[in-house]
């Protein structure tokens, strides 16, 4: 029992058929439970009042952001070792989720910045980087739908996906060098100093969990769309043989 | 080797070989932003380094395109492929090429443009070292683009959409250094990082870029 | 040395179009391809010249003795004959064009741009391009394309005389070339039987 049998796509469309009802719950239950703990039990911040309360939405979001394109990465280098038809459409299908997901994080937080800031956008190193991040998105998007052989298109969109990444992180660096930025330090980390207190960061526990399951869950059944519609030019492919 | 860099200089240089285009292109750009933004002359030095390098990178993409196109209709890459040399070694002399025909004579005609643009005195200099050490990269990337979308009809605006935000760091490490030249700043870490972008660009990008046009001829 | 093709499948776009392809061609020899248009000639020669993986099956004798010739010239309009011919020529590591000029009547053309030239003009000047190669197996797709009778000759002539000093010719053509001497194979038989790919079988 080797996990590369799920690279099989009939297998994979069993297993994943089985598990789609779990994480779809998982992913209801935690994302209600977690937005309307955090929105409304939790108290107000002295300094930012209710606004504080949009990074339930806001820091999950930016995790997938960033965790969807490492994911694409380690889909790409599947697809480049071992060929495994999966794997490179698993890629594909994780991209528009990612980009949706940078969308989120760029527009929950232009409505935060708004009133704390007293602007929508500033070229700040976190939020110029996600939309640098949101480009390279739609880059390896389009470029997926440009190619019409499937092989082609996965060979070439992984290539740009390793390419991609390291670029990506050198506009990081680049943008951090850049301007020194008006962002808060993260929200999230293993430092207590510049962590968010207990009684905001639970709830955002909860809501990660449910944006992590929200996006397994859209992945899953993206790859299926994938595998189905390849499945679908595999049947007309037969039938025109017969 | 030389004999591919050679051909491609000499196409370049020929009647509709596209020499001088990138350069025109530059001028206009140049040319552009005072209209667009008003003839202050303060505002114009503050930002004539930005817009130096951004002018370089957009004449530099409106090249890209004829890289590889041309080689692709008639058949030459196919040729060329079978030819013994090494596809790492066609890529590496097609961006020195590219680089040789587009990126050297925007580094030279930099500082003449920086006169409409009133660059302060002291940034001159810099402008030409940023974007004679930046302008190596901004080929060999563009060149690992025009391979990805060799085979692709109406392939320009896809490669453009690739490989813009390719060019990020090299514009913001290569901007930067012209504008802190120019204020009479230190250079030192921008200047390395943009080398190190350069250096490690023509180093491995080539691999990317053989890899993928392999794949496109198949 | 000789090339050799043993139980060769080739594929175009994913689907399989010859397949139990077996042949050689010794030193000295040529063998004339034939079959009916979108047979997969200009497939199998790719795959033999390596531009394309082989779905199944062994070449052996290829890669690096190959000269292709394929229906573009790669010739650059802007370049002159002699100035096409030359690059060619360095780019496998030769000097000396004067031969090729020669052998395709070319010598009267030598400072003309490419792009001035006939269409069989140009063919000849692509053809010419396989004997400044140096390679001794030359795999040429339609290489009578666009050339008159004399022009014909004057090509049977350059396969003879590439024969004669121990080189081999591979090429589909579909017309008489005057080339007696010449073997040939007629890849009709051999043609794939329909199925769906290994890959798309999976999603099945």
């Amino acid at each position: 029992m080797s996990i590369w049998e799920y690279a099989n796509p009939v297998k994979f469309i069993r297993t994943t058929d089985r598990l789609m009802p779990y994480l779809a719950v998982g992913a209801v239950i935690c994302l209600v439970s977690g937005l309307v703990w955090g929105f409304f039990f939790t108290p107000d911040d002295y300094r930012q009042g209710s606004t504080v309360k949009i990074i339930y939405l806001h820091v999950p979001a930016a995790l997938m952001a960033i965790n969807a394109w490492i994911m694409m990465l380690v889909a790409s280098l599947v697809w480049i070792v071992r060929r495994h038809h999966v794997s490179a459409l698993a890629a594909r299908a994780a991209a528009p989720v990612g980009a949706v997901m940078t969308v989120i994080a760029l527009a929950t937080g232009a409505i935060w910045g708004q009133p704390m800031w007293g602007t929508w956008w500033v070229w700040d190193p976190r939020l110029t980087s996600f939309l640098i991040l949101f480009l390279f998105y739609l880059g390896y998007i389009a470029l997926w739908e440009a190619i019409e052989d499937d092989d082609t298109a996965a060979d070439l969109t992984s290539i740009l996906c390793l390419v991609g990444s390291v670029f990506a992180i050198l506009s990081r660096y680049a943008v951090l060098f850049w301007n020194q930025g008006l962002h808060q330090g993260a929200s999230l980390s293993l430092d207590k100093e510049e962590h968010v207190a207990d009684v905001y960061s639970n709830p955002l526990y909860v809501s990660i969990a449910g944006f992590v399951l929200l996006f397994i869950a859209l992945v899953f059944l993206r790859t299926q769309t994938e595998i189905r519609a390849r499945r679908a030019r595999a049947l007309i492919a037969r039938e025109r043989l017969t | 080797m030389i004999a591919l860099l050679t051909r491609d200089l000499r196409l370049a240089v020929r009647a509709g070989g596209g020499f001088g285009l990138g350069l025109a292109f530059f001028l206009i750009v140049t040319v552009l932003v005072p209209l667009g933004v008003g003839p202050e002359t303060a505002l114009l030095s503050k930002i004539a380094p930005g817009i130096l390098w951004i002018g370089a990178l957009l004449a530099c993409l409106l090249s890209l395109d004829r890289i590889f196109a041309l080689d692709f209709e008639d058949g030459s890459i196919d040729l060329l492929a079978t030819a013994p040399l090494p596809m790492e070694g066609i890529v590496t002399v097609k961006a020195l090429a590219h680089w040789l025909t587009t990126g050297l004579p925007l580094v030279l005609a930099a500082p003449a443009l920086g006169v409409l643009l009133s660059l302060p005195q002291g940034g001159y200099f810099w402008v030409v070292v940023s974007l004679a050490v930046g302008t190596p990269a901004l080929s060999v990337i563009g060149t690992f683009g025009a391979a990805l979308t060799v085979g692709l009809k109406r392939g320009g605006l896809l490669m453009s959409l690739l490989v813009l935000p390719l060019y990020v760091p090299t514009l913001v490490f290569g901007a930067e250094v012209a504008r802190r030249g120019g204020e009479g700043l230190t250079v030192q870490t921008p200047l390395l990082m943009l080398a190190g972008i350069s250096f490690g660009a023509v180093a491995l990008l080539p691999f990317a870029s053989a890899a993928v046009l392999r794949i496109n001829l198949r | 040395m000789e090339l050799q093709v043993k139980n060769l499948a080739v594929a175009r776009g994913g689907v399989p179009v010859l397949e139990g392809l077996s042949f050689s061609l010794t030193a000295g020899r040529a063998l004339v391809l034939r079959g009916p248009n979108g047979s997969g000639k200009t497939t199998l020669l790719r795959t033999i010249a390596g531009l394309q993986p082989a779905l199944e099956g062994d070449i052996t004798g290829a890669g690096e003795r190959i000269a292709y010739a394929a229906h573009a010239d790669g010739l650059k309009t802007a370049l002159t004959v002699t100035e096409n011919l030359t690059f060619w020529a360095q780019v496998f590591g030769n000097t000396d064009i004067s031969q090729a000029l020669a052998g395709f009547d070319l010598l009267g053309l030598a400072e003309r741009p490419a792009g001035s030239l006939s269409a069989g003009q140009k063919r000849r000047l692509g053809l010419a391009r396989l004997m400044v190669t140096g390679r001794p197996v030359w795999v040429l797709d339609e290489p009578t394309v666009s050339l008159d009778a004399a022009s014909v000759a004057l090509f049977a002539e350059a396969v003879r005389g590439h024969l004669a000093t121990g080189g081999s010719a591979l090429m589909a053509t579909h017309i008489d070339l005057g080339l007696d001497e010449a073997d040939v194979f007629d890849v009709a038989p051999y043609r794939a039987v329909p199925r769906v790919s290994a890959v798309d079988e999976a999603f099945l």
